[in-house]
């Protein structure tokens, strides 16, 4: 009886998402009709099974491997960056209170600030390499991991620290022990943020300035004129910044168990 | 008398600048004397980091000129364009979103995980859907201001006070006056929460298309200084941007009140 109502239950839950998915193929054989039939021009938009078949082109004579693992190089390099400067001005932040109050909304500003912008007082200070990409992916997301870890260590339970106080830990101990562990997961949480920034202003900034790896591919193939090439290649990185995101959502599920 | 007494040494007490503003006051003058000292080293490329004079001189003509306000006003419209027809489609789809369980889980997925994709990849499309003018930039503002406003929209529908739905609807009130009288006021928060991240985004992405394509706004002038190495006019241009952008950012949160929100 149980295992019919559960399989019941199982089966309402898939059928929304389902739909949502018939809904979306449903959309796309409309597209191709109306491309097949020549309402709307090829030459504006191509056909989606044309963007499907060019895929496996895209993949093997673009080297989408390769672009691939230089954009998550840069990721990665922006992701280590902002962690441990991140990280370290947000403790440093709560430890002075005085700096703290002084520039905190400094740096909530900051966040609020189209730093992305910036990309072409970077391209003249680092020039037209990697590092601008990397710089601009690290200044972009260096706000939320300063907020969040101000946050983190500003709402560790007073027991907690009592606790700490209690055994006459020294304020190293006391950091270590007791601070930076209760503080972890909202910290993650910023570091989760900072990772979607990053991410998002390195692709941007590679197809802006025709550098890299994904974005810079996304560029290529426009002012090639291939059409199905530069949609399939926008739906790549679509699949791999949604892949990441799911990643990191579970990575912070893993850390916060209880949310 | 005591209460005068009170006063007066409460008075007394209090320093003439807070320590915070002094430490403020600290940190910008040693950021400028820093700056100044590097334009003045020779460490780095003549004019990469140019003095402090050179880059108040080009605010100051920046500034003093009817041209900047012409690339203002285009970017201006284009930005408000992108927040009007995103905000509303966003408005539209949140709502149906937020009150229709199903289409909730049928389709928010998508929108939850497109959001936060990087917009300007689709400028290419853009430009073939809408040409090289200001719709390509328009549309791209569109799109990025669309995710933020239907996803708070959704979140905020679902928070509404069952109450005031139940009090709604034993008025009998028409969908349009549950819409008007129930659902939008009571979720004016997370509208203009929406709408202050949509501008946010709106202001990037149109700004970003601006840069890679365009002649005329204020992106444009900016990517024109970089290709004429014109510095002290491409760091004026972004102090003003950046003052602009927080201010409007600020000014969308006090107009919603989102300061006065109680955090629990």
């Amino acid at each position: 009886m149980t295992a019919t109502t559960s399989n019941r239950t199982g089966r309402r839950s898939l059928f929304p998402a389902l739909v949502g998915l018939a809904t979306l193929i449903a959309a796309l054989l409309v597209v191709e009709l109306i491309i097949q039939l020549n309402v709307v021009s090829r030459f504006i938009v191509p056909p989606p099974s044309e963007i499907v078949a060019s895929f496996g082109r895209v993949i093997v004579e673009e080297h989408v491997l390769r672009r691939f693992l230089l954009t998550l190089g840069e990721c990665l390099t922006a992701g280590i960056m902002l962690t441990v400067f991140g990280i370290a001005g947000g403790v440093l932040m709560h430890r002075i209170r005085l700096l703290q109050q002084a520039c905190e909304t400094w740096v909530a500003a900051m966040a609020a600030a189209p730093l992305v912008l910036a990309y072409p007082l970077f391209m003249v200070i680092f020039g037209r390499n990697a590092w601008t990409i990397i710089m601009m992916g690290f200044f972009a997301a260096l706000p939320p991991v300063i907020l969040k870890t101000i946050e983190g260590m500003s709402g560790t339970r007073k027991v907690l620290v009592n606790v700490g106080r209690s055994f006459n830990l020294t304020p190293a101990q006391q950091f270590w022990k007791i601070m930076f562990p209760a503080a972890l997961p909202t910290i993650f949480v910023g570091v989760r943020l900072g990772l979607i920034f990053a991410l998002i202003n390195i692709v941007g900034v590679e197809f802006l300035i025709n550098y890299g790896g994904l974005g810079q591919l996304i560029n290529d193939l426009a002012e090639r004129y291939d059409l199905a090439g530069t949609y399939a290649s926008i739906c790549f990185v679509i699949l791999v910044s949604v892949l990441f995101f799911m990643a990191l959502e579970k990575a912070e599920r893993w850390l916060r168990p209880i949310d | 008398m005591a209460t005068t007494d009170r006063l007066t040494r409460t008075d007394a007490a209090e320093p003439m600048i807070s320590p915070v503003t002094l430490l403020r006051v600290v940190i910008v003058l040693a950021v400028l004397a820093a700056w100044e000292l590097l334009a003045r080293s020779g460490w780095l490329y003549r004019d990469v980091v140019p003095s402090l004079l050179a880059i108040g001189r080009a605010l100051y003509e920046l500034l003093s000129h009817g041209d900047y306000y012409f690339n203002l006003g285009i970017t201006a419209a284009e930005i408000g364009a992108a927040l009007l027809i995103g905000g509303i489609s966003g408005l539209a789809v949140g709502i149906l979103l937020g009150a229709n369980r199903f289409l909730s889980r049928a389709f928010e997925a998508y929108l939850y995980y497109l959001g936060p994709t990087p917009k300007i990849i689709f400028f290419p499309i853009m430009i073939m859907w809408f040409g090289v003018g200001p719709g390509s930039k328009i549309a791209l503002g569109t799109l990025s201001c669309f995710f933020p406003v239907a996803l708070s929209v959704a979140a905020g529908m679902r928070q509404i006070d069952k109450v005031l739905i139940r009090v709604g609807r034993s008025f009998r009130a028409s969908t349009w006056q549950m819409i008007l009288k129930i659902y939008l006021p009571a979720m004016r928060h997370p509208i203009i929460n929406g709408v202050r991240l949509g501008l946010g985004v709106a202001l990037i992405g149109t700004l970003l298309a601006e840069t890679k394509l365009s002649n005329k706004g204020i992106g444009f002038l900016i990517i024109n200084a970089y290709s004429t190495f014109d510095m002290p006019r491409m760091y004026a241009m972004l102090i003003v941007l950046f003052v602009l952008a927080i201010g409007a950012n600020a000014m969308v949160g006090r107009l919603g009140g989102l300061e006065n929100i109680r955090r629990n």
